[in-house]
């Protein structure tokens, strides 16, 4: 396939009020920007393909056991270095017909509801958890506020924090938002090179901040989420160096390294806590609560600076 | 229901004020929740709180804002805006137009006679309504934001001086207060949103601020209270905002884990971040009638989705339905809701106390036996 139709396809995955402004080749360009479309790329390997290429032996476990089986998240059990491991992560389609059935790869509420029971599962047999992060946004549709997406979320969010097992989060594409973050509470957050990790995609982050989408170019820049602020920031952990000009250029070489990578963060994860029985692990949940703790920044007033006179 | 309204009353606000520029929460809440104030509780139904002290103070900083700020129960923004007659004497309730006695309508909490609309409450309206008099502290009120991204916008000022103008317009420091009250002498951790202060938005400040609070919770046994209104995370602190999300839930988790309440009450707005995290994962979640919310507002919905929303969607009642929240409470039998629910668990961590001495009663009993 040419580069240019691929590059085209590329943008088949963004959500569809975007498309024209996409194709558009006038839009406004940001460093930031270019690593979101580096993010969105079509050819970059979604969730199936890292776990097709890191672990071994994977069965798909479906269903939220409530409602039903979002595609836009899948997981299961899996061989990973050795050890038998619990995966998922969000899961975007490669063409229009496979974006449908994935739903862009955005889960509705039984698709988090999937993952928490997956986690209750990981949590029961001590399996550690190993989940990829690539989503826009969790969809933001009529029957997600009907099944109570917000509530899923947030119930994931209070599970994870308090998972007797490791959790190790890799930002392989776009994190958005909720529906990132609702997988991503994670002892050990890595991301690779060119993912992004934002509040909200750059364009829901224009439309709020501006009312205006098309101006997602100028938010991506100013909302600053390439996996280098992340890291400076200390929210992230560690940056995966991909191959030049992309994930999807290479990506047998990008396995690799994600392999020794991600083994050597599991390993010190039960070095350090779960080989120390029951107190190892109290020291992981503290340390992971301490570790979301000190996200975050602020500054006490001194007294006489109360009054606002002088603003 | 006299007494309950003569709850309003503004002179609080003084109070409220002071403990502001001096936090000492500990003057107010006694350091442990299983004194016999849990017991008093139940003694003290209809009496005047014996918490009450005196106002004293400058007046207050912060802007009584009469003018309601609601919107119409499906969540748009409707036409005709609320016109503030010149003498404020009467306004107009933006829902059912009829014309309302300024003064009525306030000591009736803001909601209208005729047809029961509840418009918005700012945070200290909604505390001095709410808990016994005078018996709020509050605590971290000098935490204020920094400029983490340092934001810089096309269209607006630049973060740090929006928040300057956000802190003069409003008199608050975040769009978050908390501190310690008493509910009919029952002590509990309470945490308002101001939804006037940037749309409620959670970021940094917020979010240490719910924590710290939690973590105060813990160390001295009490219940929590969160009284939510927000439009989610503040874009202006990107993943700083976000990472609150995940800060303030674990916080929750080991709240619980300690046996702690939490009530959750859910009041218009509720959208975003704030209901995918914290404002969600409480022991009971009320909402009061009408308020909006969910996860992405109607307009977010409708512009990606193409699909119509019924009437009502995203309301409190069209979460009670779907078995998303436990009640709809109106804002007049709020207080007596949360002092009922309060006293269920007091009384349940009484009981456990008991079972819990009856053992170690037993178990001495068979140690000295053996002995």
């Amino acid at each position: 396939m040419p580069d240019r139709e691929r590059e085209r396809k590329s943008e088949v995955p963004k959500a569809p009020r975007l498309k024209d402004r996409d194709r558009d080749k006038e839009t406004p360009h940001s460093p930031a920007w270019e690593r979101v479309l580096l993010a969105r790329h079509v050819a970059r390997p979604h969730t199936l393909d890292f776990i097709a290429a890191l672990t071994t032996d994977f069965v798909e476990l479906h269903g939220d056991r409530h409602y039903g089986d979002d595609a836009a998240l899948v997981g299961g059990l899996a061989q990973f270095a050795g050890r038998a491991v619990l995966v998922m992560g969000q899961q975007k389609g490669r063409d229009t017909k496979e974006n449908i059935f994935r739903n862009f790869g955005m889960p509705r509420a039984e698709g988090y509801r999937k993952a928490l029971r997956l986690m209750q599962h990981a949590a029961k047999f001590a399996l550690p958890v190993l989940t990829f992060i690539d989503v826009q946004g969790a969809f933001p549709g009529k029957e997600s506020e009907e099944r109570g997406i917000s509530l899923a979320i947030a119930e994931n969010l209070m599970l994870m924090s308090r998972l007797p097992v490791p959790i190790i989060a890799l930002v392989t594409g776009e994190g958005g938002s909720g529906g990132a973050l609702a997988i991503s509470v994670a002892d050990r957050l890595l991301m690779l090179e060119n993912a992004v990790y934002s509040v909200a995609s750059p364009e829901a982050s224009a439309a709020i901040l501006w009312r205006d989408a098309s101006q997602a170019p100028a938010a991506a820049q100013a909302m600053k989420i390439t996996a280098a602020d992340l890291l400076e920031f200390d929210i992230a952990d560690e940056i995966i160096p991909e191959p030049p000009g992309g994930a999807h250029t290479a990506p047998a070489l990008l396995m690799e390294t994600l392999k020794v990578t991600l083994a050597r963060h599991l390993d010190e994860l039960e070095e350090h806590y779960t080989r120390r029985g029951a107190a190892g692990i109290e020291a992981m949940l503290e340390t992971r609560y301490a570790k979301y703790r000190r996200i975050g920044r602020w500054t006490e007033l001194a007294e006489e600076n109360l009054s606002l006179d002088h603003v | 229901m006299d007494k309950f309204f003569k709850r309003v009353p503004k002179g609080n606000a003084a109070e409220g004020n002071t403990e502001r520029t001096r936090p000492q929460p500990s003057q107010t809440t006694p350091p442990d929740s299983t004194d016999p104030n849990l017991n008093s509780a139940d003694l003290s139904d209809g009496a005047e709180p014996s918490a009450a002290r005196p106002s004293e103070g400058p007046a207050p900083k912060f802007a009584w804002s009469i003018k309601p700020q609601g919107e119409a129960k499906n969540g748009k923004t409707l036409a005709h805006p609320v016109k503030d007659i010149p003498d404020g004497l009467w306004i107009k309730c933006t829902h059912c137009k009829e014309l309302l006695y300024t003064k009525e309508f306030e000591n009736n909490k803001k909601v209208c006679h005729k047809c029961g609309h509840h418009f918005r409450l700012g945070a200290w309206e909604r505390i001095n309504s709410l808990v016994d008099e005078a018996s709020f502290a509050e605590i971290d009120s000098r935490l204020v934001t920094t400029d983490p991204l340092a934001f810089t916008s096309l269209a607006e000022p630049p973060y740090a001086q929006k928040s300057l103008e956000s802190r003069r317009k409003t008199g608050l420091n975040e769009a978050l207060i908390t501190g310690f009250a008493r509910l009919e002498e029952q002590p509990l951790g309470l945490a308002v949103c101001d939804f006037n202060y940037q749309g409620g938005s959670m970021g940094s400040v917020f979010g240490e601020k719910l924590v710290r609070l939690i973590e105060e919770c813990m160390a001295r046994r009490l219940p929590l209270l969160t009284i939510n209104a927000s439009g989610g995370a503040r874009m202006h602190e990107g993943m700083f905002s976000l990472m609150q999300m995940a800060k303030t839930t674990g916080a929750l988790a080991r709240l619980g884990e300690a046996g702690l309440p939490h009530i959750s009450v859910l009041t218009d707005p509720c959208t975003g971040g704030v209901i995918a995290s914290y404002a969600s994962v409480a022991d009971v979640l009320l909402a009061e009638p009408g308020a909006l919310i969910g996860f992405a507002g109607p307009r977010v919905i409708e512009q990606i989705t193409k699909q119509k929303l019924p009437p009502g969607f995203q309301t409190a009642e069209f979460l009670l339905e779907h078995g998303m929240i436990d009640r709809v409470v109106e804002r007049k039998e709020l207080r007596a809701t949360l002092v009922t629910l309060l006293r269920f668990y007091a009384q349940a961590a009484q009981q456990a106390a008991q079972s819990q001495a009856r053992e170690v009663r037993l178990l001495q009993r068979e140690v000295s036996y053996a002995g």
